[in-house]
């Protein structure tokens, strides 16, 4: 064997000027059925260890599986979704391995009879270009248990004291979604694959199949990807990045193995055909346990299950029934709104679209919605580390102050304290109002008095605005807001302002 | 009457006859169930049908069965009361599951099979766990890691395999009825080398659930009992559609209690009986064979007309056979690898989960295991799946359509059960290729997944040990073969004068 190589990472720019990328994703999404794939075990997340658990997803001698007919439902609607077909008859296999997480040591899994196959979905780039990313399979199969390594240094197995077991997701259904490989996205390869992994989420989250929070593991991308020399049609070997758990980290990581691959072929060396883990910290990749042998999972047809055979009739009843597709909504809404694409954009990007949907629904105008959630919304949403959506302000109590907003009941600054109030727990917008005695100052002598008292307060600004200085006016308009808690109309203190100093 | 005397009759009834005794309130299910216990301490050190007797549970199943007649409820089944020994590969909340292998030595399943269920409901009496091959692999019950069981009608020989345990304790009188599985002729190949009744009913007809897997799309549960009508009385309360098992049949049980009571009639006229070329000649035992002819002689006496069928490709049903059934195991018993359930080997003290693994299996899984698992690890390799597996599975498909054929022209087929008599302990043990041609005319029916059978044929010639006649039927088409073998079990009876049952010399050496 030669000498390992040891090859520098090669500049991107470069790397696309002398590579064409070869991308591939198989994304794992579970499913929110409320039951396991093959017995009636709750799939909640979150419970005290091996709590869900019956013998079959225990894999106790005896047991046996029966097909959860929720999870093909779900399989077929994300299978119709992606513009697959639907196949008539298919079966589950035993991917047969060792491993102390999975109770019957193998998975059974959809193998060489996938329910949906041939699809594809158009993913939307940021300048608005699309890229028709074909779908190879989408697949069911049953989720493992978790191992956790007490002791050691690094929390993996190897050099751990002992390993705790978790069965409680272990049965969860799984539906495995593997694109075919996505040709020609060159130097725009990460950002497809972002784009595709975040459409492909929005897709999910509009058919309702599942929560596709990446965080909590409930939808999972691996990253097999390939360099070939530019325009030479050479396929190149491929490295399998596994369990790339954010959109970001998507990029990053087709980012660092196009980098790092030219850098191995650069230096005459091969890429080795290896599963990869994605390091968070610092946007690498490393090499998994190299195997000595190659996995053999010796699949064979599960014989404790008989075929699923989806009649027409139920596809075409699950193709009626299928909601509006992002895309096609995010078209539609930009349409109705009357929306630039920027706009468009700042508004999917904040996450923004559902809850806006939801407020102009609840009777707001989309312009003030869509302000309140891209802008107001989503600072406090960021300053509390939370998502936009787990903020505890519904889309009919914001409807309800902007209503207020729009009849004068409340300011601008006064409508901020009412959100800020049901953001705080205070109870609903008006209960807000009430407690906090929130109502527009439209008394003039009491604003005259506060005017007054703030001219007198800065008297050299006083004399700069009756010198002509109008612009000098704005200090004291919030000098009297402030002393107003915010309750006066900010355009009639600016007006009285004035007055008082001709 | 001595109190010995009336447990010796009554453990010599029929599970019928105790049934109808216990339902007339003449005798008490507690009673019929002492002395069935009696029996077991009696004969079963000898014997070893069993690997757990359950005593207390048994009488206070028994007593439940007894308060309830005597309170006036109906019976819950036509076999209440009426106990049974159950094949240690059921799954029993109350009771140890072992499968006769070291590795689940002591495992208590926190459920019930859902045979065991039906058993429990039906009020039937659960003696106990019988002894059997280690996860249903072997035709001798040698392969149980808890010692062999003997043959009531020659102690020094085998009493078949893998439900050794449940037909020798038929023959011994220790139970009146017992529970088996059928994967290659399980229940079969016992019921003939110890002259009972037994029947592996179709594929799907009775649950599969909480039934330890050895090959899956082979295993199935069925009767094992001293004569026609019981097992039939059995099949019933076991059989039907559980949704916990989706392999099963969504169709009502055959009605074979009523077919068994039919054709005890006698009267065969109208039947078409196939006689399988295939299924006979070189390798078997002469006596054997002429047995056999002489079943056909009946059955043309009580008016079936008899029709030679061929099946071509039986003869590779062996060699297939022994490439599915290996590769399911695989993958069925990869399971018990120490982590949740079982024995626990630890090679050294900082031994990694793998480690752990292969130190439990190589030490709690026997040598006939390890073999099955051996050869289906290498048959589904990837390179080797096409040539195995695949072609194994091929070789089915040929052997249903040799039996759809077959059917065409015959509404059963006949075949002596096993090729030869019950052979001495340890004869086979280290050669399994001899041991596997037990099972030849056995696993068609298994690999096409249709009912069959094995009744009593008589003594052989030259050892005076039992003699099965199989009778094979469609899927489904239980109620036909139940009718044939009622029919033939009358007329052995009237030219034996008698049942054979009650000739067991082992029985008699052991009392």
């Amino acid at each position: 064997m030669s000498a390992p190589v040891t090859p520098e990472l090669v500049d991107y720019d470069t790397v696309v000027e002398r590579y064409d990328p070869m991308l591939g994703l198989e994304v794992h999404v579970e499913l929110n059925t409320m039951t396991k794939m093959f017995c009636g075990c709750p799939t909640e997340f979150g419970a005290e260890p091996n709590t869900q658990v019956c013998p079959t997803c225990l894999g106790l001698p005896g047991s046996l599986p029966v097909v959860n007919e929720a999870a093909v439902r779900s399989a077929m609607l994300i299978g119709l979704a992606l513009n697959c077909e639907i196949v008539p008859r298919c079966r589950f296999a035993r991917k047969n391995y060792f491993y102390p997480d999975m109770p019957k040591n193998f998975q059974t899994s959809q193998y060489d009879e996938p329910i949906a196959v041939n699809g594809w979905l158009d993913v939307e780039l940021d300048d608005g270009s699309v890229v028709r990313v074909e779908i190879e399979r989408a697949h069911m199969e049953e989720d493992t248990g978790k191992s956790m390594h007490v002791g050691g240094a690094t929390g993996r197995i190897h050099g751990a004291e002992y390993s705790l077991l978790d069965y409680n997701r272990a049965g969860v259904p799984l539906i495995e979604i593997v694109t075919k490989m996505i040709p020609g996205t060159r130097e725009r390869a990460p950002e497809v694959a972002r784009a595709y992994v975040s459409q492909l989420r929005d897709l999910l989250r509009a058919l309702g199949v599942s929560d596709v929070r990446m965080d909590q593991g409930s939808m999972r991308c691996d990253v097999n990807l390939s360099l070939s020399p530019r325009d030479s049609g050479v396929l190149g070997t491929r490295s399998e990045t596994k369990n790339v758990n954010s959109l970001r980290s998507v990029e990053r990581a087709v980012r660092f193995e196009m980098c790092r691959q030219a850098g191995v072929l650069d230096a005459g060396g091969l890429v080795v055909q290896e599963t990869r883990h994605f390091e968070e910290a610092s946007g690498t990749t490393r090499a998994g346990r190299r195997k000595e042998t190659a996995e053999d999972y010796r699949y064979f047809p599960e014989p404790d299950l008989v075929p699923v055979e989806p009649s027409a009739e139920w596809v075409a009843e699950l193709r009626a029934s299928l909601p509006e597709m992002p895309g096609a909504r995010r078209k539609r809404v930009q349409a109705e709104w009357s929306l630039s694409d920027e706009e468009l954009r700042d508004l999917v990007n904040a996450g923004a679209l559902d809850l806006v949907a939801a407020t102009v629904a609840a009777g707001a105008p989309s312009g003030e919605a869509r302000s309140w959630w891209v802008s107001y919304l989503s600072q406090q949403a960021n300053n509390s580390g939370v998502a936009l959506d787990e903020l505890p302000i519904t889309p009919e109590q914001l409807a309800r102050v902007i209503e207020l907003v729009a009849g004068g009941e409340l300011s601008n600054s006064l409508a901020r304290q009412a959100v800020d109030g049901v953001l705080a727990g205070e109870g609903s917008p008006d209960e807000v109002v009430a407690a906090r005695g929130l109502k527009v100052v439209s008394d003039d002598s009491a604003l005259i008095t506060a005017v007054d008292e703030a001219l007198a307060a800065q008297p050299d600004i006083a004399a700069k605005i009756r010198g002509g200085k109008v612009a000098a006016a704005g200090a004291i308009v919030g000098a009297v807001m402030k002393a107003t808690r915010g309750q006066a109309d900010a355009k009639r203190v600016r007006e009285l302002v004035l007055q008082r100093c001709t | 009457m001595s109190s010995s005397e009336a447990d010796s009759e009554l453990i010599r009834l029929t599970a019928a006859e105790l049934a109808a005794k216990i339902h007339a309130r003449e005798v008490s299910s507690v009673e019929v169930t002492q002395a069935h216990l009696d029996r077991i301490a009696q004969v079963d050190p000898v014997v070893h049908a069993f690997l757990h007797v359950a005593r207390e549970p048994a009488l206070a199943a028994a007593a439940a069965v007894d308060a309830a007649l005597a309170a006036g409820d109906a019976p819950a089944s036509p076999l209440a009361g009426v106990p049974l020994a159950l094949k240690d590969v059921f799954t029993t909340s109350d009771m140890p599951t072992t499968c006769g292998s070291k590795i689940l030595e002591g495992w208590r399943p926190p459920y019930d099979a859902t045979v065991t269920a039906r058993l429990r409901r039906a009020g039937l009496v659960i003696l106990g766990k019988t002894n059997m091959d280690e996860f249903a692999m072997g035709s001798s019950t040698e392969h149980s890691a808890y010692g062999p069981t003997r043959n009531p009608w020659d102690t020094t020989r085998i009493p078949g395999g893998s439900g050794g345990g449940s037909a020798a304790s038929l023959a011994a009188f220790e139970a009146p009825l017992a529970m088996g599985t059928d994967t290659g002729g399980s229940i079969r190949q016992p019921g003939a080398v110890t002259g009972t009744v037994g029947v592996k009913p179709t594929y799907g007809g009775v649950s599969r659930y909480g039934l330890v897997a050895c090959a899956s799309s082979l295993d199935q549960a069925g009767p094992c009992a001293r004569t026609v009508l019981d097992a039939a009385l059995l099949h019933e309360v076991i059989g039907g559609y559980d949704p916990l098992d989706s392999t099963s049949i969504d169709a009502p049980v055959p009605a074979v209690v009523e077919a068994a009571r039919q054709g005890a009639g006698g009267d065969l006229r109208g039947l078409r009986i196939g006689v399988v070329r295939e299924l006979g000649g070189e390798g078997y035992q002469p006596d054997v064979e002429a047995s056999f002819r002489a079943a056909l002689r009946t059955l043309e006496s009580l008016g079936a007309e008899l029709v030679t069928v061929s099946c071509p490709h039986f003869e590779y049903a062996l060699a297939a056979y022994y490439l599915i059934l290996p590769s399911e195991v695989s993958s069925n018993l990869a399971r018990f690898d120490a982590m949740r359930y079982g024995l626990r080997v630890m090679p050294t003290p900082d031994a990694s989960a793998e480690d752990v693994m292969a130190a439990t299996r190589e030490a709690g899984l026997g040598d006939e295991v390890k073999r099955r698992i051996m050869l289906g690890t290498y048959a589904l390799s990837s390179g080797y799946y096409d040539a195995y597996y695949g072609k194994a599975q091929k070789v089915r498909t040929l052997i249903t359509n040799d039996f759809t054929a077959a059917f065409g022209v015959a509404d059963v087929l006949v075949s002596p059960t096993a090729p030869t008599t019950a052979f001495p302990i340890g004869e086979k043990v280290d050669n399994p290729l001899a041991m596997y041609l037990n099972d030849l005319c056995t696993i068609p029916a298994n690999m096409a997944g249709n009912t069959a059978m094995s009744v009593p044929s008589g003594l052989a010639e030259s050892d005076g040990l039992p003699v099965g006649l199989q009778i094979m039927a469609p899927a489904l088409g239980e109620a036909v073969m139940y009718r044939v073998a009622a029919a033939f079990e009358a007329a052995r009876n009237a030219a034996d004068g008698g049942p054979l049952i009650q000739r067991s010399n082992g029985l008699e050496a052991t009392v």
